[in-house]
Order: C-alpha cells, then structure tokens, then sequence
C-alpha cells in the first residue's frame, strides 16, 4: 500500500501524489470551464481596452504598432495571475479542513504545494495559447524566429512557477478565503505600475523607480527583446530593462529562494 | 482486544496565553465510541488535531494502536480518519471524483481507488449523486460525503469533530445510522459534539472535558447515577409552593429550584426513593400535586452540573 518510509519511496509518492492532485485541478477546470473562460476573458477585455481605446492615443517611443508594444505586456500581465489564482486555492484548501484532511493522511505532505503549482503551470501554458491567439488576431506576431520566441514563453513560465510559489505562501499564511478575495483586487495595480502599457520614462522619478524595478517589467521588456517587437528601450535606463533576460532568471531564482523553503516550512509546521 | 486503541497521557497544548489542554487523559477501548462532550474551548479539537497527527502536543504523549502520534506519525496515518467541523472535500468535483482522488492519494491503484468510491457510494445511499458536483449537494449530503471520504481505507479510528454540527435533524439521524454501522464493523470511534443527545445515543463512554482536562469519565449511565434522580412536581396551586418546597427540601436536603409557576425540580441523593413514598409526604403536607415525576436525569444536567461545579471551584 504505502512505502513513506524510504528515501525514495518517499519521492515517488511525492510525484504520484502530485500528480494526482495536478488532476485535481483539471478535473475542476473540467467541471467548471466556465472559471476558465471569465479568467481568459479579462486579458481579452485589456487587449480590447488598452490595444484600441487607450492605445489610439499612445505614442510608442522609437515607432512602431501600439497592439505590437502591448501584447508582451499583456503577456506578463497573465503570468501575473499565477500567484492570485494559487493563493486563492490555497487559501480555499486552508480554511474549508481539506488541508488538514491531506494533512491526517499517509500521503506525501510536499506533494500538495507541487501539485498545487504543478498544476498552475498547465493552467498558465492554456492561458498563454489563448493570448497568443489573441495577439495574432490583432496583429500581434514574433520577429525575430523560433528560437527566441520559445525562449520568450520559457521565461514567462519560469517565472510564473516561481510567482504560483508566492501564492502558495500567502496562500498558507492568510488561511482564509475572503481574506484571500480581498487581497486580489491589489494585483491590478502592480502589474500596472510597470512598462507594461506605458513607458516608464514620464512617471515621476519615485514610481519611475518601482516601474523600473518591478518583474512585470524586466518580463515585458524580456518578450519585447526576444518577440522583436517595438519598446525595446535604449540608451541609459535602469539595469533590469539593460538586462531583461538576466534580470527575469535573477527574479525567478529569489523568489523561489524564499518562496519554497517558507511554503514548506508553513505547510509541514503542526503548531496549530 | 481490551487493549485501549487510544491512549492520551498528560497532554499540554498551549497557544501564546491561552491554555487549551492542561494534562488531559484519555483512554479509548477498541471498538467503542467514545464522546468527548465539553463546552465551546474546553480544549476537545486541540485534542482530536494532536491524536490526528495535526498538531504537536506542548507536553506529553499520545498513542494510536501502539503508534506515537508525533514520532511515528505515518503510522498512525495509515491507521485514522478525520471528519472535521467542515465538509473537507472539493466543492467542484463530484462526490465520486472527490472519493477517487482520495482513494488515489491514499496510495490505491487506480482501479482499486474507483471500485472502493462505488462501493461507499452505493453502501452510504449517494449513488443518485454521485456524479454531480459537491458545491449542489445539502449539508448533510456533504457530511455524508466527508465521512465516507474518511472509510476509504477502512480506518481502525475514526475521529468524529462535532459530525453533525447545524444539520436538520434527519440528516443528523442519517450521520447517526452510519457511525453505528461502522462500530459494528469493529472501527473505534472518538466522537466530538456539542450535543448530549448525540453523546447519549452513539456513545459507549463519556468523557466530560472543561478546561483542557477530563473532569468526568463513564457511560452514560453512570454519569446520571453520580448526580441522582430528578424529582419533578407540578402543583395544582401555586400557592402551595412554599409547603412543596419544604417537602421536596426535607428529602432531597437541597432546596429545589422553582422553573415556572408551579412547578419545582430537585435532585435526589442517589438510590432509594419511592415514587408512592414521594407522593405520600406530599399528601401528609397537604399539597396537591398535578403531576408527580421521577426519573433519571438528562446528560444535559449532568454536564451543567459537572461543568457549573468545576467553575465554582
């Protein structure tokens, strides 16, 4: 039945066990497609939004389509949601008992945050197809060949593995799900004060240097150098826009430096 | 076989000021259930999180058949079930997608794991619903469903955390039938609730805690006999209260309380009276009683009691 006791067997029930709760998650997705829908919806609505309202009026620096300067912004934006949608299920497990349910089981602890982000990845390769679709169809397209275009979406998912960590935490540690809806709503604006949309060279220079420095914009700015599509700033800026790609690995790396072994530690602590 | 399956021994569990268990003992034979009754933050939760493998006791130990719940949890894991306060399952997946992931991370084949989930489908009458998903089903639906969830691997313990918790009282007797049916299959029951009627029903032992400690242990049956009988008159006329009282005080050596106009409650001193004697004190004082009872109290005033006295202390 189980074998928790060695080493490796302990590993691979850790594998088995996420797994299974990576199917979780499809399962539900299946059951509930309509959770999928309203979430691809919003990116749509902002392609629509800012790629023709506000867009009609922005001046991309150096030239070029706005919808082309837009959609590696929006891209970063979706991988942004990584965090809030695990960190809303998290919080979901936590605070209805099911958490503890896996808890008094002889599964493999760690298998639930794997599962949890593992299945977040698959969840964020869905989203990733539709906006790429979205893009195409307003006239959105890669320049510069295969390989750094896949290099641009490995990226973004690294890093969203990294952020669906930052979830999993926050996740743990607010246990609630109302308190978890309610932080949502703050993730609009960080991805906002970002290159995303705007270039960060007219902000006042206090938010000019949160813009700078915020990951949504060193991955804007990643897509935009790998993708060839216009934005890519020249001349002195701060150093993760000199160094975007750099800069988004560097990103990825501490937040799972401090992400990981906090979550772990949350979830195995039996102080409650 | 007489061998306690549960055994607690002096656990302490403190949060920051707040003690929630202060040396509490318990033992639970096999095949037995067993109610913890005791007031809201008597400490019966942190209990059932540390013998549940959730928590860590601050001092002292516990065991599940044989297993130390903090060094051998995994052990103890493979051996228990936790019904919490909540329905702990997945709202979207249907209740035979909820028992196959169970039984999947249970560590069952495949299809090992969805031949058990039909099987307590069928057994615990959710087979009609069996492929909807949770988030449609009533309250007691999802206890049912959380309870099962609990059989999977046929557990030796079942911890029950307040099982029927703000259900009506059909599903409430549902929950009942199926915790008898799996004593009868040899499973042990630790048994949380609020409600005494619950406790009298379904328990073999009591085990009253208030303050993180066992103040009381036994069946039903002998909690009762510790406070007496209880002697109910109803007078005729409330004017003769006074006399009813003077007799009913002469017997029972405690002055009785007055619950309403007319009629008066006392606990007798164990073993001994006669209803007909009763009656015939009463008849010699002149009170005319329209209704005379004896009978046994209610666990309900054997746990005010036990619980009013420990504070008075």
């Amino acid at each position: 039945m189980t074998a928790l006791s060695s080493p490796l067997g302990r590993l691979r029930w850790t594998f088995a066990d996420g797994l299974t709760l990576v199917g979780r998650e499809l399962g539900r997705l299946r059951r509930q497609p309509g959770e999928l829908v309203a979430a691809l919806v919003f990116p749509a609505v902002m392609v629509v939004l800012f790629g023709y309202v506000f867009g009609s009026a922005i001046q991309v620096p150096g030239g070029g389509d706005y919808r082309e300067y837009l959609m590696p912004g929006l891209f970063a934006m979706v991988t942004f949601t990584a965090a809030q949608g695990v960190m809303a299920r998290v919080a979901a497990d936590a605070s209805r008992g099911v958490m503890d349910r896996f808890r008094s089981m002889p599964m493999a602890r760690l298998a639930v945050p794997f599962g949890q982000t593992g299945a977040d990845l698959l969840v964020g390769l869905a989203f990733l197809a539709v906006m790429v679709g979205t893009g195409l169809l307003v006239g959105w397209q890669p320049h510069r060949g295969l390989v750094p275009t896949v290099e641009a979406f490995l990226l973004m998912t690294v890093l969203r593995y990294a952020l669906s960590w930052v979830g999993v935490y926050v996740g743990l540690a607010v246990r609630n799900e109302e308190a978890a809806n309610a932080l949502v709503p703050l993730f609009l604006p960080f991805t906002m004060v970002s290159n995303a949309f705007v270039p960060t060279g007219g902000m006042p220079g206090w938010l000019r240097f949160l813009a700078d420095w915020n990951p949504v914009s060193a991955l804007t700015a990643a897509s935009r150098e790998l993708f060839g599509n216009p934005g890519v700033p020249s001349g002195d800026v701060a150093w993760p826009l000199a160094h975007p790609v750099a800069a988004v690995l560097l990103w990825s790396a501490a937040l799972l430096a401090v992400f990981v072994p906090l979550s772990l530690r949350a979830f195995m602590r039996r102080g409650r | 076989m007489t061998d306690p399956i549960v055994v607690a021994e002096g656990l302490h569990k403190s949060f920051g000021d707040t003690h929630a268990l202060r040396g509490l003992d318990l033992s639970v034979p096999r095949g037995t259930v067993c109610g913890v009754l005791g007031p809201n933050g008597a400490g019966k939760t942190t209990a059932v999180r540390i013998l549940a493998t959730l928590s860590d006791p601050d001092a002292g130990h516990a065991r599940i058949a044989g297993y130390d719940v903090v060094r051998q949890a995994d052990k103890v894991r493979e051996r228990i079930g936790l019904a919490g306060q909540y329905a702990a399952v997945d709202e979207k997946l249907t209740g035979r997608g909820n028992l196959r992931m169970f039984g999947r991370l249970y560590h069952l084949s495949r299809r090992e794991a969805h031949r058990r989930a039909d099987e307590l489908l069928e057994r615990f009458g959710l087979t009609d619903a069996a492929d909807r998903p949770v988030a449609g089903y009533s309250g007691g639906m999802r206890r049912r469903l959380d309870l099962i969830t609990c059989l999977i691997l046929r557990p030796e313990v079942l911890f029950l955390d307040e099982p029927t918790t703000g259900l009506d009282p059909r599903s409430r007797g549902e929950i009942w039938d199926s915790v008898r049916e799996l004593v009868a299959d040899g499973t042990t029951v630790l048994l949380t609730t609020q409600y005494l009627d619950e406790a009298d029903r379904l328990a073999d032992d009591i085990a009253v805690v208030d303050h993180g400690q066992v103040i009381a242990t036994g069946t039903p049956d002998e909690l009762k006999a510790t406070i007496g009988d209880r002697l109910d008159v109803v007078l005729e006329d409330p004017a003769a209260l006074p006399a009813a009282a003077a007799v009913l005080h002469a017997l029972a050596g405690t002055d009785p309380a007055v619950t309403d106009a007319g009629r008066l409650s006392v606990a007798l001193p164990a073993g001994g009276f006669r209803l007909a004697d009763i009656v015939r004190e009463l008849d010699r004082a002149g009170v005319e009683a329209a209704d005379v009872r004896l009978r046994r109290p209610t666990l309900d005033e054997v746990f005010l009691r036990l619980t009013d006295r420990k504070e008075h202390v």
